[in-house]
């Protein structure tokens, strides 16, 4: 079995290869450039190089976010075209899944996080448990300090995984102290190969009702929304939760 | 061209998902179009990040529909045309990465068009286009006067310096209280009215064909706020009749100077606002003056975002050899050349 893996939902891009039990190959960049014309070249690139032909395809697996709306749209949209166009399954992964699957063999718990503006980030907690990747707490999008207040009060070591993990380094360990670790930059990037093995074991779903996982509301109909209900609610401040964790 | 020719065009500028397949470059054989207006209607306008999150969910079966109903296989199939630019950036890398994964999955050669550049080739599957030919491309978005020596050959010889003409009819439907979008509220209250007031039009300097619209704007926004200080009413049937009638006349009076001195065999009206009832039948009124120059007005549904003529004009461009690769990008401020 073919499978192509998708990952553009954040600043690396990454696409893989997977055929049977064999990564037949990667393909990972991390600069700051946009993924819309480089994900299909990169795509071509290495199914060239690994003789494969889009018909050979048996499986499209994409990272469906959270991270950057526009970089997941690419991914997602690249995906189920593909999928629905070749009459192949799709299945998703969350882009944080795929980050927690770098902190295979660590002992404690793993959170991957990407940085999401504003001192918030997006993150989960995962732990690899017989071999296989759990997760303990859904993906969110939360403020920083917020989630170190949380994670400080269970008592593992905690593995932090992500390009934008170092920048946070100093406030987890100011709750956490020696607990915290932080990956390396080699383990800092997403794996492709790991979204394509997560996502064999997924759900496969329909390539035409396939969405993203923005995690959040679009800006404006947070407002929107906010304005109904204070309409409502006759002034009454409220706090909207836009999480979806689907 | 012995061969027949079958396109697929996408294109997701702006509200609208919309796919269709065009044989020849000629006749459409679907012209599927998903439109978010209700979505939009609620924010008093196109949400960007909105509009993007639509064109995911829509894309692969407004596609799908596109091709059920022209009866077309991938295989039959000779190129996929999609709109690169201009248009909101978001929106536009939606159909432009879903082309590229199509072309790529299934050998296809891929073109990339430019918006307006459709909105002109709508016309060709009105009638022949004939040579030299000037296009008056009116939208939300666009206002253009564009010169055509020969296919494929665009000369912008006017355009808006500030706001679309489209964009000054939201602008003002919204400042009367009327309902988004307000392009066909003020139509229809304009022809309920008289053009009493005597509202600026924007000439520019002479022999220019460029246009502005804000200054028309803004006079209509100081009589309304003017006529609420002194507690009078202003009725705003009056007030649309007198908006569009200035609008139309700078239109219709700009294009047929410029139909004159460039000596086109045709005029092709094109965009959005082409569906403006005053604004057709002035056109139509004022080229009597030219009898040897053909006015073209498509359909509504040719005026408005659709990909058939998407279709169209990369036929064209796929008949003079030009491919996008697997690099294409899509291009906010694309330029019409």
């Amino acid at each position: 079995m073919k499978v192509l893996g998708i990952d553009t939902s954040n600043m690396p891009l990454g696409i893989a290869l997977v055929d049977g039990d064999v990564v037949k190959g990667e393909f990972i960049t991390n600069v700051k450039k946009d993924h819309s014309s480089r994900a299909m070249p990169a795509i071509e690139l290495l199914l060239r190089r690994c003789d494969v032909a889009p018909k050979d395809l048996d499986l499209i697996v994409v990272a469906k976010g959270p991270g950057s709306y526009t970089g997941v749209r690419i991914g997602v949209t690249i995906a189920k075209t593909l999928a629905w166009s070749l009459g192949i399954p799709i299945a998703g992964v969350s882009s944080l899944e795929v980050l927690a699957a770098n902190g295979r063999y660590f002992p404690g718990v793993i959170v991957p996080l990407f940085d999401a503006r504003r001192g918030q980030i997006y993150t989960g907690l995962y732990r690899y448990e017989g071999g296989a990747l759990r997760c303990l707490e859904e993906d969110r999008i939360v403020a920083a300090d917020e989630w170190a207040r949380w994670l400080s009060k269970q008592e593992e070591d905690v593995l932090f995984i992500g390009a934008d993990a170092p920048l946070y380094r100093d406030l987890f360990r100011s709750h956490l102290g020696e607990r915290v670790h932080v990956a390396p930059p080699s383990l800092a990037l997403p794996r492709p190969s790991e979204l394509v093995m997560l996502g064999k074991q997924k759900e496969r779903e329909n390539a035409h009702l396939f969405v993203p996982n923005y995690l959040r509301l679009a800006e404006a109909e947070v407002k929107w929304l906010a304005k109904q209900k204070g309409e409502q609610n006759d002034g009454d401040q409220c706090s909207i939760s836009a999480n979806d964790h689907s | 061209m012995n061969e027949d020719v079958y396109m697929l065009g996408i294109e997701t500028s702006c509200d609208e998902t919309a796919a269709a397949v065009v044989k020849n470059g000629r006749e459409a054989l679907s012209n599927v179009v998903a439109s978010q207006m209700e979505s939009h209607r609620r924010f008093g306008g196109v949400v960007p990040e909105i509009a993007s999150r639509h064109h995911v969910e829509q894309i692969t079966l407004v596609i799908e529909e596109a091709m059920q109903q022209a009866g077309v296989s991938f295989a039959d199939l000779d190129a996929v045309a999609v709109t690169a630019g201009p248009g909101l950036v978001g929106a536009l890398l939606v159909g432009v990465n879903a082309a590229k994964a199509l072309a790529f999955a299934h050998g296809l050669p891929l073109i990339g068009v430019h918006h307006i550049a459709g909105h002109i080739y709508a016309n060709q599957l009105v009638t022949e286009m004939k040579f030299p030919l000037l296009a008056l491309v009116v939208s939300g978005g666009h206002t253009e006067l564009v010169f055509m020596k020969e296919h494929g050959n665009f000369v912008v010889i006017g355009e808006t310096r500030d706001d679309a003409a489209g964009e000054a009819y939201d602008k003002v439907a919204r400042a009367l209280g009327l309902p988004y979008p307000g392009g066909p509220h003020i139509d229809r209250l304009a022809h309920e009215g008289e053009p009493v007031m005597d509202l600026p039009r924007a000439w520019l300097e002479e022999g220019s064909y460029d246009f502005s619209f804000s200054g028309l704007k803004s006079a209509v926004l100081n009589a309304l706020h003017n006529a609420k200080q002194r507690g009078e009413e202003i009725d705003p049937r009056q007030m649309a009749a007198s908006f569009q009638a200035s609008v139309i006349d700078v239109l219709v009076t700009k294009t047929a100077q410029a139909a004159k001195e460039y000596g086109v065999r045709q005029v092709l009206l094109a965009g959005g606002v082409a569906a403006n009832r005053g604004l057709r039948a002035a056109l139509q009124e004022k080229m009597k003056e030219l009898p040897d120059v053909e006015l073209v007005i498509p359909p509504l549904s040719l005026c408005t975002d659709n990909a058939a003529m998407i279709a169209v004009a990369g036929t064209v461009l796929y008949q003079q050899g030009k491919r996008a690769d697997l690099a294409l990008n899509a291009n906010p401020s694309l330029p019409l050349v």
